[in-house]
């Protein structure tokens, strides 16, 4: 009986060794992108005889999974990262630095569009590679323009109050749709107005400075003055509110293209139009978000530079132009976009041009507590009128101190 | 001698449910007691040597947390109107489905408990668009009464009252149930006895029905408030605790708190003044109960 259990076991065990001859690199990815990358792998794999087990999270659980994984030590080789996720896996210490990787396979970074690049250096150290990129410009109503005799998309802030004004005139009904339950908007006006947002490493706001209270006072005249819808529910389905004219234009990012095309009547299609974001002084377009998803390496990884291998892989413009196809997702290198599929797009002409005006937001872990639980509340206090700007802006002030003393403490004593 | 051997046998036959106990209940209890005494965040998870203990701190910054007596009124607010409406919906439907004059009782206990088994994602989107202010049927009917489209769950007045309409019909099945079970536990001879006498139905049902309907509805009411107290998934996936907070219940604040932003230390540290609260009004129903047995 023992012996066979021996036997057994020694059994196991060189089965197990024998399979640790060929590598297999764990790559997860998010939503569609998962979902879809895995048609383009098998080719990386020929080419390298590797095995690459991709694993695809949805969105809603991937924060969630990710720190969990990292808590449990099981993180994969390679993952896809929301590049506003990647200063907190820094503060995790999870990632690895990429400057000397990308040095040493003479990786070219100059392809990249520069604010997307940005948004994934903290302090100094480069962390992810851009994988897709997303920006938000202005989604518009070509009909309604023209029956409010606007010949061309608003450039400046100016125009595009008074643009929406001679909208709602005509149509009745709102000209612009702002979410209440959204910060975009508004840290797009105040990244546009020279806005610090927080200062001294991040350490304390600076929601008081001038620039952001004027960028949140050009905001709430939307509200005030009706050409915003204030509450969330008035809209419950965008593209019907477009569709109706209910609303002549929306700020929003490259997902929308497909939702537009798949969702609107057939009427419709060629009544809509996108147009980089107005500025508040004379560069066009003004400034939009830096977005998308980054590439990044388990720093605990035994595979760092295959993991490499497969970032370079997937950051070349073929399969960039492959991705694009099976997901929609926009290309993170310039090369990428003379491909003819981008040049003939009408749509995507807008964002090609908002890419090389993006610019990324404040990189630290409490980023997005601090737009979604405070400046989104205050948003919303203002839409409703409930608190004037300059209250909320001091308000958001307060309490965003108290966000960052553990920060501010962890920097003071050189832990972080 | 013999009752020490007993004792170890006891024992052992017990260890597996106790372990269990140990492992799943006790321990953890233990850890997140401790937690709520430091600052555990997210740095605290890269490097340990980041953690803080910090005392009652948690304890007295949640007594300054405006958001957080926001969450404890709007949770009040749903128990106390809320439990109560629930709990005489049920009773008033039970009592329809016990009456003589019904039929298709079973037919009925069956769509009445509907709700209750259905999931809650499903029946709140659906909610969503019986809400609507614009194409909403809600509004649609008390347009007839004269009555102008009310912003259900946009408007900040109207949010709570509005999940707790969807919390009454999606749980007021489960103690209907119960009641039933109350109701024909009641002997008919009581009925007989008091309508030779005379008795008029309000006065059956409140001199009869009432009291001896008293423990299950001490039961109900029990089990109504720890669930509602815990009211979490409604507004979750109506609202988000929206707008301005206005249904933001307590162990939303915690969920957002503890696996949103991993402030896990001050997510416990709210766990517990919610575990207070509903032992607190538990030991006042018990009081209340020694007074109610027939």
């Amino acid at each position: 009986m023992i012996k066979k259990i021996v036997i057994l076991i020694t059994l196991i065990l060189f089965s197990s060794c024998n399979k640790k001859n060929d590598v297999v690199l764990s790559f997860w990815a998010m939503g569609v992108e998962g979902e879809n990358i895995k048609k383009l792998i098998p080719e990386f794999e020929k080419k390298f005889n590797v095995r690459v087990k991709v694993q695809q999270i949805p969105w809603t659980a991937a924060h969630e999974k990710l720190i969990t994984a990292y808590v449990s030590e099981t993180l994969p080789d390679v993952f896809q990262l929301g590049n506003t996720w990647v200063p907190e896996f820094v503060a995790l210490n999870a990632i690895e630095p990429l400057d000397s990787l990308c040095e040493v396979k003479n990786f070219d970074l100059n392809d990249y569009f520069s604010g997307i690049l940005e948004s994934n250096r903290i302090n100094g150290v480069l962390y992810g590679i851009p994988w897709y990129v997303d920006t938000r410009v202005l989604f518009y109503r070509k009909d309604i323009f023209k029956k409010a005799n606007i010949n061309e998309p608003p450039k400046t802030w100016n125009e595009l109050y008074e643009f929406s004004k001679r909208i709602k005139t005509i149509t009745r009904n709102y000209a612009i749709y702002f979410p209440t339950n959204e910060w975009v908007p508004l840290i797009i006006f105040s990244l546009q107005n020279k806005a610090q947002l927080l200062k001294n490493n991040y350490t304390e706001p600076a929601f008081t400075d001038s620039e952001f209270i004027s960028a949140f006072q050009f905001l709430s005249r939307f509200y005030n003055e009706k050409l915003s819808p204030s509450n969330i529910t008035d809209v419950v389905n965008i593209y019907q509110a477009f569709e109706e004219g209910y609303i002549a234009m929306y700020i929003t990012g490259p997902w929308n293209i497909a939702e537009f095309r798949n969702r609107l009547s057939s009427n419709s299609q060629k009544l809509w139009m996108t147009a980089p974001l107005p500025s508040p002084d004379s560069i066009y377009p003004g400034i939009s978000l830096a977005g998308g998803a980054s590439l990044v390496i388990n720093r605990n990884s035994k595979n760092k530079e295959l993991a490499f291998k497969l970032i370079e892989y997937l950051s070349t413009p073929e399969v960039q132009i492959k991705f694009y196809n099976l997901v929609g997702s926009l290309p993170s290198k310039k090369s990428s976009w003379s491909d003819s599929i981008f040049a003939n797009d009408q749509h995507l002409k807008a964002f090609r041009i908002q890419l090389e005006r993006t610019q990324s937001m404040p990189k630290l872990a409490e980023w997005e507590n601090i737009v979604i639980s405070k400046i989104q509340k205050y948003i919303e206090e203002v839409a409703l009128n409930r608190m004037s700007v300059r209250e909320a802006c001091e308000k958001l002030n307060e309490e965003t101190s108290i966000l960052l003393e553990k920060r501010k403490y962890l920097i003071e004593i050189g832990s972080l | 001698m013999k009752e020490k051997s007993n004792f170890w046998l006891v024992f052992l036959f017990l260890s597996p449910a106790l372990s269990a106990i140990l492992f799943f209940f006790i321990i953890p209890v233990v850890a997140a007691l401790l937690i709520s005494f430091t600052d555990f965040d997210i740095y605290s998870l890269g490097d340990l040597r980041r953690l803080r203990f910090i005392g009652f701190e948690n304890y007295l910054k949640l007594f300054r947390d405006e958001l957080f007596f926001k969450a404890l009124f709007n949770t009040f607010y749903f128990v106390l109107v809320g439990g109560p409406l629930s709990i005489l919906v049920s009773l008033f439907a039970a009592l329809l489905l016990n009456s003589k004059l019904v039929k298709f009782k079973k037919l009925f206990r069956t769509i009445y408990f509907i709700p209750v088994v259905t999931t809650i994602v499903a029946v709140a989107i659906v909610w969503r668009y019986l809400y609507h202010p614009r194409f909403g049927i809600l509004n649609y009917l008390i347009s007839f009464l004269g009555i102008n489209p009310v912003d259900w769950l946009g408007d900040p007045v109207f949010a709570m009252p509005a999940i707790i309409i969807l919390a009454v019909w999606k749980n007021f099945g489960y103690n209907m149930i119960l009641f039933i079970a109350g109701l024909q536990n009641i002997p008919v001879e009581l009925y007989e006895a008091a309508e030779l006498d005379g008795a008029s139905n309000w006065f059956k049902f409140k001199s009869i029905t009432l009291p001896l309907l008293a423990p299950t509805t001490f039961f109900t009411s029990i089990i109504t408030m720890i669930g509602y107290f815990q009211l979490f998934a409604e507004p979750y996936i109506m609202t988000q605790g929206g707008p301005l907070n206005s249904t933001l219940s307590i162990v939303l604040y915690m969920y957002q708190e503890g696996f949103r932003w991993w402030n896990m230390g001050y997510s416990v540290s709210i766990a517990f003044v919610l575990f207070l609260i509903i032992l607190s009004g538990t030991i006042i129903q018990f009081r209340y109960e020694k007074r109610i047995h027939y």
